[in-house]
């Protein structure tokens, strides 16, 4: 049974990390330059560890799956980044931040954790504004901001509706200085394929190259994965096509463990699926919801007729009637799921009915179409290009899709996982949103983690190495592991079933989205539980993976991504199968209000659910870190 | 704006693709029938349903970069019909959709073609080039912690918008490929124009133009004869006003690198 120690210190809420900061061990500069980092994945969090620590003077190696770190799906983030710095003097505070992403969580993360996210939210604006990240800004000069979901004051900095962008070409470009200075040693085109352990610690990583397919060992005194989230698993989301789980569920396959797999978030405003062909969703940003109202018929018998021609009171704004005081701007689980009710009843729009509202037309009347069009001008566009529309004239249609994973690999408050040396962050780790992550708050987690937290909590690992104790990749715990590599991917080869993988992936998808999807119950999940290991046996007999291991083979790619995608669909499966209660993200159809808002039982399953791999075919392990709120009350979320 | 054809009814196409195994090998063009295609799919998904075809037979599917297929990560690097990115200004190969396309049209598909943009399978080449040229000195040198307060410094709206304008480079390459000469102009000066706009990036500002342009001639990109192919194909807009402003920026600082005594960085065509 893994030993997890959340190693949050004592003393007042708001001193935790400062204190922290004061007592753990630090590595004397002469020595910093002996040990050498890992970092696999060059997003928000990868990229800014990368360069950070590079800073330090670790030697670092940094590995992208991509063909340059700028392609991270970091980029895509539209909306903005949450920072508590109150230069709007409306009332925010590090504690308002801290409260509302708590609250937004569903009282499902750690309160040490998100209470530095919110203290360190202040220096990232600071940071990345030196680096030259254009973020909005007023007449007069200063920053601008707007507000986010799950949230009453204006913290949000954003870049037009390309703030990822921004923030990512800034870590990028802190990174490109580091490796053009000779301090960071880029791989691009290198997937990590396994991670190392000698004596039980993380030592290296196994990286198959994806232009000439040679696979190669690499050693370091500590690995990071920022190797983002696993919401691919569902076939159709928002992800980047490339974006997957196997740098963590590899390591998971090696010892560490996975926490609350099932809290997945699905995104109120993406345009809706169009056909069986689509390879992916694309998201409409939540700031629509500032000045969008989101609206389906009263009657039924009106869903097929023109927006236009539904007179004013025979439109539903559910979010405005359902939640008075944040209206459009509920938190998105809780928007996410008004929107499926109201399409199960029969009330969607547009094709298959699976859609709602998002109307401008009160915005356009109240500001202007030119203002309208500063402030949502791209997202009009990306509408149009997928859709054919024009949202100035005819309200967009916008139906959830799989966004966000706030499970991941379980870490302790230095970041570091239940294997020692193994540090884990941004969305790959599980430890700041709880259930439910509020909008703007992953770019400020990324950030967070890879600039301003791991840098300083690595140290308290490495001080405690001898330096120049670092194994040789030759050892044999690295010779096996290339060794395990190189059979699964020619079983992969070797296989020369009937079906391509994206047959496999597209039935992946379907039963995640029918049965640990939006809603989920206990007999849909135990249904799912008895067709995931069967797609699994289909797939390894079935699959067509044409070509060869030791040439640029896209194929074989996605069918190792899509082998660890199966297996994790199943842990996903289990862990909301045995979490009997509703909370943010996740919510199972038994446990609801009469309302139909999420009923938690805190008292059984106040907890964190960490899974530890038990070897093929058996059981995982459920281990559990209880959750204990001393500063906040676990109290029922109300957005109302 | 995007053409778009009114029907709403399938469409058939054939596809002529490059095909080519390796770096530095023989390539050749190779016809793939796509039959009966809702007309808003896009292009990538009509590649992967191909795709799927040829895994199915046991067949090399074709390979082709893509990631975000939102058009934001600049991985999609397709020649549509001569275009880079295909014939919908503004728009990246990824979300270009067969609406744009007529029943029964014949649809060329190629990698960029760019010495410094070598191809290393079918539609994909390498572009680590642009990696070189931002590690030469696309940055403000600010290490993690020694930031001051955001506010401390105001920067008004117009030239924080202008530098927006520039930021938003989306490094796909389809300038190189645009161009006759394949230059990195429109990509370099993007960068140099954010930075250089802002003032957290005046310390370092002669440095920045003289460095990124001289790796940028090191590594083979041609001159700019001034046709502007590059902005027309950009997915961004990108302007090439840029260009204007970073020959004027490189120009001021090879003479005050000059006049310091120092000598200047070696520049091989200039910008």
């Amino acid at each position: 049974m893994a030993q997890l120690n959340s190693r949050i210190p004592s003393g007042p809420l708001a001193d935790k990390w400062r204190k922290h900061k004061t007592e753990i061990k630090l590595v004397n500069p002469a020595n910093k330059r002996k040990y050498k980092v890992i970092v696999v994945g060059a997003g928000l969090a990868g990229a800014s560890a990368s360069a950070t620590l590079a800073e330090l003077g670790y030697q670092v190696e940094t590995f992208v799956f991509h063909d340059s770190p700028r392609r991270a799906h970091s980029i895509a983030a539209q909306g903005g980044v949450n920072a508590a710095k109150n230069y709007q003097n409306d009332g925010d505070s590090v504690h308002r931040l801290f409260y509302d992403t708590i609250k937004g969580g569903d009282y499902r993360a750690r309160e040490a954790n998100v209470h530095r996210l919110a203290e360190v939210s202040v220096n990232i604006i600071d940071q990345c504004v030196a680096q030259g990240v254009p973020f909005a800004r007023e007449y007069g000069g200063l920053l601008a901001n707007r507000s986010f979901g799950g949230a009453q004051v204006s913290r949000t900095f954003y870049a037009r509706g390309q703030t990822g962008q921004q923030l990512l070409l800034g870590a990028y470009s802190a990174l490109s200085k580091m490796v053009g200075a000779g301090a960071v040693k880029l791989h691009v085109n290198a997937e990590m394929l396994d991670l190392v352990l000698v004596d039980g610690q993380a030592k290296g990583i196994i990286v198959r190259d994806l232009v000439t397919g040679a696979i190669t060992r690499h050693a370091a005194d500590a690995v990071i994965l920022g190797t983002g989230g696993y919401g691919n698993v569902f076939n159709l989301s928002t992800y980047a096509r490339g974006s997957n789980a196997t740098a963590i569920w590899r390591a998971y396959k090696r010892g560490a463990c996975f926490a609350n797999p099932c809290y997945t978030q699905i995104h109120p405003t993406c345009i809706p699926v169009s056909g069986d062909y689509q390879s992916k969703l694309t998201l409409m940003s939540e700031s629509l919801r500032n000045d969008g109202r989101i609206w389906v018929p009263k009657k039924k018998e009106d869903c097929e007729k023109l927006a236009a021609d539904i007179p004013e009171e025979d439109r539903d704004y559910y979010l405005e009637r359902l939640y008075p005081s944040f209206g459009n701007l509920a938190p998105r689980d809780v928007s996410s799921r008004a929107a499926k009710r109201v399409c199960d009843e029969g009330r969607g729009v547009g094709p298959g009915k699976l859609g709602v509202y998002l109307d401008f037309a009160d915005a356009i009347k109240r500001l202007g179409e030119p203002a309208v069009r500063e402030r949502y001008g791209n997202l009009f566009d990306i509408y149009h290009e997928i859709t054919n529309e024009n949202a100035y004239k005819t309200p967009m249609r916008i139906y959830p899709a799989v966004h966000y994973t706030m499970g991941g690999l379980w870490v302790d408050y230095n970041l570091m996982s239940n294997i020692p040396g193994l540090f884990v962050l941004g969305e790959a780790n599980f430890s700041d949103h709880g259930a439910n992550r509020l909008g703007a708050s992953a770019l400020m987690q990324g950030l967070a983690d890879g600039y301003f937290v791991v840098p300083y909590t690595i140290g308290d690992y490495l001080a405690g190495i001898k330096p120049g104790s670092r194994p040789s990749p030759d050892a044999a715990e690295f010779k096996a592991a290339e060794q395990h590599v190189r059979d699964l991917n020619n079983r992969l080869l070797n296989a020369k079933g009937k079906e391509p993988v994206n047959y496999y992936h597209k039935k992946l998808g379907k039963i995640m989205w029918d049965y640990c999807g939006m809603a989920r119950t206990k007999e849909g999940l135990e249904k799912a539980l008895v067709e995931l290991p069967k797609l699994r046996e289909e797939f390894w007999a079935g699959v067509n993976v044409p070509g060869s291991g030791d040439t640029l083979n896209q194929a074989l790619e996605r069918a190792g991504r899509l082998a660890d995608f199966i297996e994790l669909g199943e842990l996903m499966c289990r862990d909301a199968l045995t979490r009997e209660e509703s909370c943010g993200g996740h919510f199972r159809e038994e446990y609801q209000y009469p309302d139909g808002e999420c009923k938690r039982d805190d008292e059984n399953f106040g907890h964190v659910a960490a899974w530890e791999f038990q070897g093929e075919g058996k059981p995982p392990l459920r281990n559990v870190e209880p959750l204990n709120y001393e500063f906040t009350k676990m109290s029922v979320r109300s957005y109302k | 704006m995007v053409a778009h054809t009114t029907s709403t009814k399938n469409i058939s196409v054939t596809i002529r693709v490059w095909r080519q195994a390796g770096p530095g090998q023989p390539g050749k063009f190779v016809d793939y029938p796509a039959k009966d295609l809702n007309p808003n799919m896009s292009f990538l998904e009509m590649l992967d349903v191909i795709n799927d075809e040829l895994e199915r037979k046991g067949e090399d599917p074709i390979a082709f970069a893509h990631d975000c297929r939102e058009g934001i990560c600049g991985t999609c690097s397709l020649v549509i019909n001569g275009k880079p990115h295909g014939p919908n200004r503004a728009i990246a190969s990824c979300q270009t959709y067969m609406r744009s396309f007529s029943d029964g049209e014949t649809i060329i598909v190629e990698p960029y073609r760019a010495n410094p943009f070598p191809v290393m399978k079918d539609l994909i080449t390498d572009r680590s080039a642009f990696d070189k040229i931002q590690q030469a000195g696309g940055f403000i040198s600010v290490r993690t912690g020694a930031a001051c307060d955001a506010n401390a410094t105001p920067i008004p709206k117009e030239t924080a918008d202008l530098a927006m304008d520039a930021a938003q480079c989306i490094g796909c390459g389809a300038c190189v490929a645009a161009c006759k000469n394949a230059s990195a102009m429109l990509f370099v000066s993007a960068k140099v124009s954010q930075l250089g706009l802002l003032p957290q990036g005046q310390p370092e500002r002669d440095t920045r133009v003289l460095n990124m342009v001289a790796k940028m001639d090191e590594l083979g990109f041609g001159s700019c004869t001034n046709q502007y192919e590059c902005s027309a194909a950009c997915p961004k807009l990108i302007s090439h006003d840029f260009i204007a402003r970073m020959n004027r920026d490189y120009l001021a600082a090879s003479f005050r690198s000059a006049f310091k005594g120092k000598p200047a960085v070696n520049s091989g065509g200039g910008a």
